[in-house]
């Protein structure tokens, strides 16, 4: 079976500077891969390369086997990639309720039958269930950009598991969120994993969070992976500690 | 469709059916005269108010619309066909102007389209073997119906109201369905959007031809109501007429546009006993409202209504108080 994602040799170079070097690693079926490092150590250039923002200098991509050099977001997502932002992405003059509808109704029918179809492209069962799922079932009519922070992080998550996506690609979720609230983020991801057997790429600054969350850790510094393992490995490793802490 | 709204909508219906029977001959030509605009302006709000494309080039398409009919119905074609060929020119010339909104945005693009409207009444003016150049057309026919003459106002008042509540529908339509939601989402955030899987390119591109097409129809309209058409009835400072009609009623609201064209049209009516003021009055209304309230007339009354339902039932959320 092919892993959902597949990073081969992938190098992302800025005129003389190298932000990811060489980068490779598999993340298969309904695991949960952090990817860590230190400021400036390519997670992010990396994450682009991977969602099609940036294209990588060398090195393939591959999605369920499929090479996605040079897709679109929209065209990526169309083939089962969902993703977060770490700055918060979400419609706010529009419902909660549309929001998550929106997340889903490309993925229904054609562009014409959309337009001639219904009005909720037959998404509203289906979009109120995503959204008890994530505990946003009193917020369904409300403007998203009336719901706190936290909650818009929620909504966030939501609309990237809506189309049920093969992966999700989260890019520091826990970021602002408070600590009621991201044992609730933490909680969901993790019923999403297991029930729905969903697999996860998470880049993320809260240690925390990343080590309680995530079935396997990669470091990054440098633009390298320096570590690779669980994350009792990770967090012993020393190498991992003089790249966090300097030397 | 609640049924105050389906209550609301009939008793409108019955206005628009029974008004032009009490008005004179100006008067149906002031109502015909709102509802073309109000075709061109709901179009402008399908690219601006919905997808946040900003175009000032609404009256250039109205003026492809209008010398495609009046050419076409001169040179004797019928005019279903000639309006029909007007739309589809418009969709296309829309299409292709939506190309530059992929790559700049705001500003940019206003000034963008705003040099196409330079563009096509230059091309209006100077191609004077094809537009009768600054001569304009004159003796545009009105659309014979089943036999039935459009020729008389009242008839002709119908035969837009026909156009305009058929293109309201097909907007309404529009606008309900996922692409209204998906332009909804372009203006909001076009990065989200796109990696929801929503085609950032397709749509924008659709946004300006659908609302290019409704200028084109409208355009047609233009011509057939007035019967002369000149390079100068499309300038910029009819483009920029129909976006205060758009700004003013409340840009992304239904019936924001049709409520914008409404005072656009009658206010100068209205405030002719002023004579050399009216112009001045008017202007300093728009900017007061403009100052107080930029979400426009509708905004304005959304804004009180949620308001007042708020201080009513404290406890109510936002949407349960919009309602």
């Amino acid at each position: 079976m092919n892993p959902v994602l597949s990073v081969r040799n992938v190098s992302k170079s800025f005129g003389g500077l190298r932000a990811v070097d060489d980068v490779s690693f598999d993340v298969h079926q309904a695991e949960i891969l952090g990817l860590i490092g230190p400021n400036g150590s390519g997670k992010s250039t990396l994450f682009n390369c991977v969602l099609g923002q940036l294209p990588a200098s060398a090195g393939t991509v591959l999605v369920d086997g499929k090479d996605v050099a040079g897709k679109r977001p929209c065209d990526l997502n169309k083939l089962g990639v969902g993703r977060t932002f770490q700055m918060l992405q979400v419609f706010p003059e529009m419902t909660v309720l549309d929001n998550i509808i929106l997340a889903g109704q490309e993925h229904k029918g054609t562009m014409l039958s959309r337009l001639f179809g219904k009005p909720d492209a037959g998404l509203t069962e289906e979009a109120l269930r995503m959204i008890d799922f994530f505990r946003l079932g009193h917020q369904t009519h409300e403007k998203a950009g009336s719901l706190s922070y936290g909650q818009q992080k929620l909504l966030d998550a939501a609309m990237a598991f809506m189309a049920g996506p093969k992966l999700v690609m989260l890019d520091e979720p826990a970021g602002g969120v408070n600590l009621t609230m991201l044992a609730d983020l933490k909680e969901r991801l993790r019923a999403f994993n297991q029930e729905r057997g969903a697999t996860f790429v998470v880049i993320e600054h809260n240690m925390e969070f990343v080590m309680s969350l995530c079935t396997r850790i990669i470091v990054l510094a440098n633009g390298r992976i320096i570590a690779e393992g669980d994350p009792e490995t990770v967090r012993n490793d020393p190498t991992v500690i003089e790249a966090y802490l300097g030397g | 469709m609640s049924t105050r709204t389906s209550f609301s909508l009939v008793a409108g219906l019955a206005i628009l059916i029974l008004l032009p029977f009490t008005q004179s001959n100006y008067g149906v030509f002031v109502l015909s005269s709102w509802m073309v605009y109000s075709i061109a302006a709901m179009g402008l709000n399908l690219t601006l108010g919905y997808a946040g494309q900003v175009s000032l080039a609404q009256a250039s398409f109205m003026g492809i619309g209008a010398y495609t009919t009046a050419l076409m119905t001169m040179a004797g074609i019928p005019w279903p066909l000639a309006m029909l060929a007007a739309m589809v020119l418009c969709f296309v010339i829309g299409l292709l102007l939506g190309y530059p909104a992929l790559r700049v945005q705001h500003h940019f693009l206003a000034f963008v389209t705003l040099a196409f409207n330079a563009l096509v009444v230059l091309v209006l003016r100077n191609e004077e073997w094809l537009t009768g150049g600054t001569y304009g057309v004159v003796g545009i026919p009105r659309p014979e119906i089943l036999g039935l003459p459009t020729q008389k106002p009242l008839a002709f008042y119908f035969f837009v109201l026909a156009l305009f509540m058929l293109t309201a529908a097909a907007l309404y339509g529009i606008i309900r369905s996922p692409w209204g939601r998906a332009f909804r989402a372009l203006r909001e955030n076009p990065i989200r959007a796109n990696s929801l899987g929503v085609d950032i390119r397709k749509t924008t591109l659709l946004a300006f031809a659908i609302g290019s097409a409704c200028g084109g129809l409208a355009g047609g309209l233009v011509a057939q109501l007035t019967q002369f058409i000149d390079p100068n009835s499309f300038g910029l400072t009819i483009s920029l007429k129909v976006l205060l009609m758009v700004i003013v009623g409340g840009a992304g609201f239904f019936f924001g546009p049709i409520l914008g064209a409404l005072l656009i049209v009658l206010a100068p009516e209205f405030l002719r006993f002023t004579e050399g003021y009216y112009l001045m009055l008017y202007a300093a209304l728009v900017i007061v409202l403009m100052v107080f309230c930029p979400s426009g007339l509708l905004g304005l009354v959304e804004r009180a209504r949620t308001a007042l339902k708020l201080r009513q039932n404290p406890n109510a959320t936002t949407w349960e108080a919009g309602r």
